[in-house]
């Protein structure tokens, strides 16, 4: 019995090496989504900005778009937020959900560092997030011209995802009829 | 030149650290001396090579040595030299050089200085040393070799990331390796001490130097990163529970239970098997830190290149050292002599009491970093755990653990007595009642936590130096010669436990009455903030030495004096990157932290903080280093060992 105990150790970091060994072979940033194809859930969220129009599926379409989930708590949201604001000054159309968040916060980050987003809808109960499988901020879907989820990506956007991934591709969503 | 100089060198290094493995574990096996004196020199010749190879890549980075594709990638001839240096290590492939550098200096300095150690135990600990640097030789050489060339060579360098371009990270990662590392000598100590079969005091006289070496790095570091956090990525905030962060204060805990384990095991004899498997988890911890976030498998913000290779390899050698290791405890630990009994109420029971707390809030944190991992593994769901888990969790168990830290060294060896216990901690029980209550008073119910945080920060204080004001208070005939005779470990005590009372206060404080204000400014503009007055009284473009910034400057008025504050946002053109350099007024009473966001026709956004007391944070986590630093210079440490043991890392200059 007392022997137990001391191979108890040894046979936990067995179960812990297990399950890192098949964390190994995926890439924590790149998520399957089952939504790829199918159009935006329904959705109508009020403004993050007081007075301002909501965000609603009726927005989408006729334009490739990029909707950008974030929240005033993520540190990520950070890192990416100067690249959202470089596309802004390049015109693309962008628009944002502040994920799980007081509308309040969500609107002093925008205040604060910049606002890149066209429209942008407050996700209070993060339910509309939970529809298009958010799993956690910050997180880019690419939205065809048909409001259609085309691309999914999970964590910050970088310079290199959006010049060898994101842009290519909304480049190729302009092009289809 | 000097590239191939340091290939050649951590060539040698690793045929030196595989002779190092060998020789002295057999040498010690039949007894042989000559071979244990072999391994001896070559752990010697080992720290000589690694350290040319580092010097090797320094000299490359700060020379801008840009065929050296390593220096091209995070080297700038715009770059300062101090970080041109601090570039050395701010990759992948360099954190690793330095990261074997550590380890090689700690194995150079047990093997010339551990001569009054028993030789077998000293030949046994080296040949676990050569083994865990000969893999990671091997995972430099073979995955991450710093020193390729580039052909043909770039006339001007990329940049370091310019968030890593600071006073506070050009220390943090030596200072934090040296932690990380140290804890290997322990878990060589741990793992030899299996072989052969016995721990008795002398070995735990060894262990308890090197393991209070890394801890007091390790608490350096963690503070420093705090700190940079704060005032670097310009959000205020000083923990983020990060997986990064989070690596780091897992080896902590448990180091801080080790610790007190292997006091013990020092003093009385007991807790034997326990403190080895301490030693082993401990360093195991460590390397899940340094490498995990490299392989792969957690995303932070923090992570350098992600490469499935090297994290395979990088598990495979956590699998090898750790999963042997523990099999070897499987298979050695029961045969180790029990230790000496004591009674439920005592300085050994206390202890127990601290480790299992430590070690439960090692698990939630463990549990908190890995269980996306997991579970994701069992049912495919996607999770992410932030700051609400561990408010509940971890926030708890480490307040119940504070509330007992004052007990502890007021508990006799072996046994206590319940009634005598709590007449001796009345003074601090009373202190922390009023302060409590007063709180209570001025904040009302809905302040509960507060004056709950206040009560606790007043018990750590009075609590530590009342260990000092017994001994005083006993020997105050001759008060003189009391202090004078007060051994060193108990001010390391003093300090180390008044630093979490220091600790507690800040993040009481911070959390308590931070309050914080966004708005646009135009020059000249004035507001009213948090009992200050704020006049925007310049708003300009300077240039640094590689960067454009827009500094706005303040002038601040109430409370004393006027000054000036000033923030800027620094854009480095070769990075292609922003970063913000807050401005921050720092005051014992509170941190006034002003922050510059985007230029609108309106003005420029203005963030405004107040932190309350934040300061005492990492103030706190300084002086429990010191207290660290002051244990260790203590006599009786150094009686036993005949080093003091601080595991010297790279040099590391300040910037400025």
């Amino acid at each position: 019995m007392r022997r137990l105990i001391f191979i108890l150790p040894v046979v936990l970091f067995a179960a812990v090496l297990i399950g890192f060994f098949a964390g190994l072979g995926r890439d924590p940033a790149l998520l399957p989504s089952t939504m790829i194809g199918k159009p935006v859930p329904e959705f109508s969220l009020p403004s993050v900005r007081p007075g301002d129009q909501g965000f609603a599926t009726a927005d989408l379409g006729g334009e490739p778009m990029l909707i950008n989930f974030y929240a005033s708590w993520c540190a990520a949201c950070r890192i990416e937020h100067p690249l959202l604001m470089r596309l802004r000054a390049e015109g693309v159309l962008l628009h944002g959900v502040d994920w799980k968040d007081q509308p309040q916060a969500g609107y002093q980050w925008l205040q604060d560092r910049g606002d890149p987003y066209v429209r942008v809808g407050s996700d209070v109960s993060g339910r509309t997030g939970i529809d298009m499988g958010v799993s956690a901020v910050p997180e880019t879907f690419v939205i065809d011209k048909q409001g259609r989820v085309r691309y999914r990506h999970v964590g910050a956007v970088t310079p290199q995802l959006w010049d060898e991934t994101l842009r290519p591709l909304m480049d190729k969503l302009r092009s289809e009829s | 030149m000097a590239a191939e100089v340091g290939q050649f060198a951590l060539i040698l290094a690793l045929l030196l650290a595989v002779v190092q493995s060998m020789t002295p574990l057999w040498g010690a096996h039949r007894g042989d001396r000559i071979l244990m004196a072999v391994g001896r020199q070559a752990a010697v010749l080992q720290a000589l090579f690694v350290s040319l190879a580092f010097g090797c890549l320094a000299y490359i980075f700060v020379t801008c040595d840009f065929s050296v594709a390593l220096a091209a990638q995070h080297s700038n001839t715009a770059q300062p030299t101090a970080y041109r240096f601090a570039a050395t290590w701010g990759n992948h492939e360099g954190s690793m050089l330095l990261w074997v550098l550590i380890l090689a200096l700690c194995g150079g300095v047990l093997a010339a200085f551990g001569g009054t150690l028993r030789e077998t135990l000293q030949a046994r600990v080296l040949g676990i040393q050569g083994l865990i640097a000969a893999s990671f030789h091997g995972f430099l050489l073979f995955t991450s070799n710093p020193f390729l060339r580039l052909d043909p060579a770039p006339s001007e360098g990329m940049e370091l990331n310019p968030l890593l371009q600071d006073p506070g990270l050009v220390l943090h990662p030596p200072v934090l390796y040296a932690g990380y590392v140290g804890f290997s000598v322990a878990f060589c100590f741990a793992v030899a001490a299996l072989i052969e079969g016995r721990v008795d005091a002398a070995w735990a006289r060894w262990v308890r130097p090197w393991v209070l070496a890394a801890w007091i790095p390790l608490t350096l570091g963690i503070t420093l990163g705090s700190a940079w956090a704060y005032y670097e990525l310009g959000w205020g905030g000083w923990w983020f529970w990060d997986p990064v962060e989070n690596a780091s204060l897992m080896p902590w805990l448990l180091g801080t239970a080790l610790l007190h384990s292997a006091l013990v095991l020092e003093r009385r004899g007991a807790l034997v098997s326990w403190t080895v498997l301490l030693c082993i988890l401990t360093f195991s911890l460590s390397l899940v830190g340094t490498f995990l976030v490299r392989s792969g498998i957690l995303t932070s913000v923090h992570a350098f290149a992600v490469d499935p290779k090297r994290g395979v390899y990088v598990l495979g050698i956590i699998a090898l050292t750790t999963g042997l290791s523990l099999a070897l405890y499987a298979w050695r630990a029961p045969a180790i002599r029990s230790g000496a009994l004591f009674q439920p109420l005592s300085r050994e029971g206390g202890i127990t009491l601290n480790n299992l707390f430590l070690t439960a809030l090692t698990a939630t944190v463990f549990l908190g970093t890995f269980s996306p991992v997991f579970i994701e593994m069992l049912n495919n769901d996607k999770i992410s755990v932030g700051p609400p888990y561990y408010a509940r969790t971890f926030v708890p168990l480490a307040f119940v653990l504070l509330l007992l830290v004052v007990f502890g060294p007021m508990l006799n060896w072996k046994r206590d007595d319940w009634r005598a216990t709590l007449v001796r901690i009345r003074v601090p029980a009373a202190l922390a009642a009023g302060v409590l209550l007063l709180g209570l008073i001025a904040n009302g119910l809905a302040g509960v936590i507060t004056a709950g945080g206040l009560g606790l920060a007043a018990w750590l204080l009075a609590g530590s130096v009342l260990v000092l004001a017994r001994r005083w208070w006993a020997g105050r005939a001759y008060l003189g010669r009391a202090i004078r005779t007060t051994p060193r470990a108990l001010y390391g005590l003093t300090l180390a436990h008044a630093g979490l009372g220091l600790l507690a206060l800040g993040i009481t404080g911070v959390t308590a009455w931070e309050s914080d204000k966004v708005l646009n400014m135009r020059l000249g503009d004035t507001v009213a903030f948090a009992g200050r007055t704020l006049t925007l009284s310049a708003f300009e473009t300077v240039t640094g030495p590689n960067y454009e910034a827009r500094q706005a400057r303040f002038t601040v008025t109430g409370q004393g004096k006027p000054y000036m504050l000033s923030s800027e946002k620094r854009f480095y053109a070769s990075a292609q990157t922003q970063t913000t350099e807050a401005g921050i007024r720092v005051t014992p009473l509170g941190n006034l932290y002003v922050s510059v966001g985007e230029e609108s026709p309106q003005g420029v956004v203005v963030r405004l903080w107040d932190h309350p007391l934040i300061v005492w944070i990492w103030i706190g986590g300084f002086v429990m280093a010191l207290g660290g630093a002051v244990s260790l210079s203590d006599r009786r440490l150094r009686l036993g060992a005949a080093v003091k043991a601080v595991p010297a890392a790279a040099q590391p200059v300040a910037a400025e």
